[in-house]
């Protein structure tokens, strides 16, 4: 056990490692400039000689391998960079933005409680609504209601999630008012500010993320009640909700780990579009803002590498989760 | 496995037919309703047990054996089975009670094993966990009483260890030490009626006798009726004080064990009884699968349905075989032997016929 968790934290290493790579080779063979783009900001017209010493400055003229290396330097040691004069910036250093010219990683330690409060709350309630539904449509399968929740869900399916999430902020905030405004308070600050804040956008995530859910929550019950076992569990005596609830509920929750664990980590990551649309200050938003010309590579950098580490780690931590609650599972 | 006795009608019903038998089916029809049509999965089926008597109920797979028994569990309730006939139990008509109150005696008063030990039980539960919960459903007792009494039970069916093997799960057993925790399991409310369906199919030939006696065994010490369901006649030769050989549905053949082995009077169980491997030490017999294929029960012939596959209807005078399903009359040998054919001399038939073929050394004496 213990040396299959090594052994994978390993690997997740390795990944997390190559992911880095390829995005920093990416970024310095690609077209983005960064230096030129500095240039002509500053002075407008933009000599050779002015644009040489700002690459210089910046350590570009230094090749991939040399500039490689001193990241790696500079997430251990505090690192003196310049862009624009002189910055310190402290390990893990992941570089200065050009568009904040700050270091990044304070910004995404700032940044990252915003995220993860939207991601918990938002699974939470798809969790909830999704496998309740799910498993009270497998309990009543082929009923009424079995149907209206499938059917609702198929629908709901179809319609892209920017669409679902704009409709619903152009309605609820803006036409209705129903939601209190979006945005992110510290939970320190205000928890009830923090709560009314997310409130929308958990509950548009909800309603995304639900109907999938439901499904596979539906799926592994209708597979699990129709197993040897639930049958001997009917023919000890147990009520219909004991066999249902316990014996059918128990086979349907370990597959589901393994699928909510994995969207938590995506979701953890960043959810793009739901905090540019609700003004939600976090990762994703932070990393699409990134993407203007030049490339803002620093906080790409920091981003894609949380991203990585994240869904390489969720991997871990749910393969774990199975051999936990499943007992026929033995980690070797 | 067993005698070929050599005088007829000596076999005798364990209880002579009546209305207060212990476990009285009656007429028992189960169809299924399906978008092809409806399944007769077991159509007019009618015996009898008592206390402390085993019935063994044979056929090949799909006969209906599986069906029929779980309606005795009321297994059928909330799916898509219509049920007719009466399940009398003690007097009580279990297709009539409530849905609670058949789920009070399921696993109380009338307890199943299954065929595969391994998918009948739960694999994310301890095996002590899932023979606890058999007690505690019906009994008002502490954790530490059920685990002490499902320990109990271990021990009984012969698990070593059972205070440290309680808390393994199913993975960890064997097949066969599966099978006795599912027996602990169903006995462990000490219920009148075990319905035990094919109990040692899935399990190793060598383990299978073990299972048997085990069975044997707590029957005796715990009085109960046995239904025991099975395709292999060892099995039946066994174990079983009656038989009851069913055949797409019905029954085709019924009576006191002995006289069924003996003295059958149906081509269905000749066929059966030649299939039968270890029926005796000769080299001489045959082994003779029944050629052909269990008909369809959606649509079922008018005639006899084992018409298609039966070497004997030219026995019987014009096509009455293929027209008129035949009645369960009583056999020539009489007693409470009943068969569903339409040959009058089956005794004759087959002694001339059957018997030399399956056991030449008993003829030659
Ligand atoms: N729920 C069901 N719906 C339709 N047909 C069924 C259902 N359950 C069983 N059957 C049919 O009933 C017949 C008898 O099945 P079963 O009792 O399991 O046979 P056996 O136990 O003798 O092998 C089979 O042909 C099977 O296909
Ligand atoms: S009734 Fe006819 S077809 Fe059916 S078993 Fe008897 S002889 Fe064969
Ligand atoms: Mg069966």
């Amino acid at each position: 056990m213990f040396g299959y968790i090594v052994r994978r934290l390993m690997t997740a290493f390795l990944v997390v490692v190559l992911v880095s790579m390829v995005t920093f080779t990416l970024f310095f063979k690609g077209p983005s400039d960064p230096a030129s783009a500095l240039c002509e900001e500053t002075g407008g017209r933009c000599t050779a000689a002015e644009l040489n010493s700002i690459r210089e400055q910046m350590g570009l003229n230094d090749g991939l391998v040399v500039n490689y290396s001193r990241f790696v330097k500079g997430l251990f040691v505090d690192r003196e960079m310049y862009y624009q004069g002189e910055q310190m910036c402290e390990a893990p250093c992941f570089g200065i933005s050009y568009g904040s010219r700050q270091p990044v990683t304070p910004q995404f330690v700032e940044k990252w409680p915003a995220t993860v409060s939207l991601a918990v709350g938002a699974v939470l309630l798809y969790v909830i609504i999704g496998m309740t539904l799910g498993s009270l449509a497998a309990r009543f399968r082929g009923s009424f209601f079995d149907r209206a929740v499938v059917g609702v869900a198929t629908v709901i399916t179809a319609v892209p999630y920017y669409v679902l999430a704009l409709v619903a902020w152009i309605v609820l905030v803006l036409q209705l008012s129903i939601f209190p405004e979006t945005g992110y308070h510290p939970f320190t600050d205000s928890p009830v500010l923090w709560a009314s804040g997310l409130l929308l956008p958990w509950v548009v995530l909800a309603f995304a993320y639900a109907p999938a859910n439901m499904r596979y929550m539906r799926g592994y019950m209708v597979e699990s009640l129709g197993e040897d076992y639930i049958r001997t569990a009917r023919a000890k005596g147990m009520s219909q909700q004991g066999v249902v609830f316990k014996h059918g509920l128990r086979a349907a929750i370990v597959p589901m780990t393994t699928i909510v664990g994995l969207e938590f980590a995506v979701l953890l990551a960043g959810t793009v579009f739901t905090e540019f649309l609700f003004e939600i200050d976090g990762i994703g938003w932070w990393s699409i803002n990134s993407l203007g010309n030049p490339i803002d590579f620093p906080v790409l950098n920091i981003t894609g590498t949380a991203a990585a580490v994240l869904i390489v780690l969720g991997n871990l931590i749910v393969d774990l989760l199975y051999a936990v609650l499943d007992p026929r599972v033995r980690l070797a | 496995m067993f005698e070929l006795s050599e005088t007829p009608g000596d076999g005798q019903m364990s209880k002579a037919p009546g209305d207060n038998a212990f476990l009285s089916v009656r007429d028992l029809k189960v169809h299924f309703s399906t978008s092809d049509g409806i399944v007769k999965a077991t159509d007019g089926l009618t015996f009898e047990l008592e206390r402390g008597k085993t019935l063994g109920i044979v056929g090949e797979s799909g006969s209906g054996k599986s069906v029929s028994s779980s309606a005795i569990m009321g297994l059928h309730r909330g799916t898509n089975a219509i049920l007719g006939g009466e399940i009398l139990l003690e007097g009580v008509d279990l297709l009539k009670v409530s849905d609670e109150e058949m789920r009070k005696r399921r696993g109380r008063e009338v307890a199943m094993i299954f065929q595969d030990p391994l998918s009948a039980m739960h694999p994310y539960y301890t095996v002590g966990n899932q023979i606890m919960e058999a007690y505690q459903v019906h009994n008002d007792v502490t954790k530490r009483e059920a685990r002490k009494r499902a320990i109990e039970m271990l021990d009984r069916v012969g698990i070593p260890q059972p205070d440290r093997r309680v808390d393994d799960y199913p993975h960890q057993f064997s097949g066969g030490m599966r099978q006795r925790a599912m027996i602990a399991m169903g006995l462990i409310n000490n219920p009148s009626l075990l319905i035990a369906d094919e109990p040692t199919t899935a399990l190793d030939v060598t383990v299978q006798a073990q299972i048997l006696d085990l069975l044997q065994d707590l029957q005796r010490d715990f009085d109960a009726a046995v239904i025991i369901i099975t395709h292999d006649l060892g099995v039946v030769a066994e174990m079983a004080d009656d038989v009851l050989v069913m055949y797409a549905g019905r029954a085709v053949e019924y009576g006191p064990c002995k006289e069924i082995l003996t003295h059958p009077q149906m081509p269905y169980t000749w066929g059966l009884l030649s299939s039968v491997p270890d029926l005796t030490a000769s080299t001489e017999a045959k082994l003779l699968p029944i050629r052909g294929n269990p008909p369809s029960l959606l649509n079922p012939l008018p005639g006899c349905a084992f018409e298609p596959r039966c070497d004997h209807v030219a026995k019987v005078g014009g096509d009455l075989c293929r027209t008129t399903l035949p009645d369960l009359t009583p056999a020539t040998s009489g007693g409470n032997h009943t068969k569903r054919c339409h040959i009058k001399n089956a005794d004759e038939v087959y002694e001339a016929e059957i018997l030399p073929e399956i056991a030449p050394d008993l003829v030659e004496d």
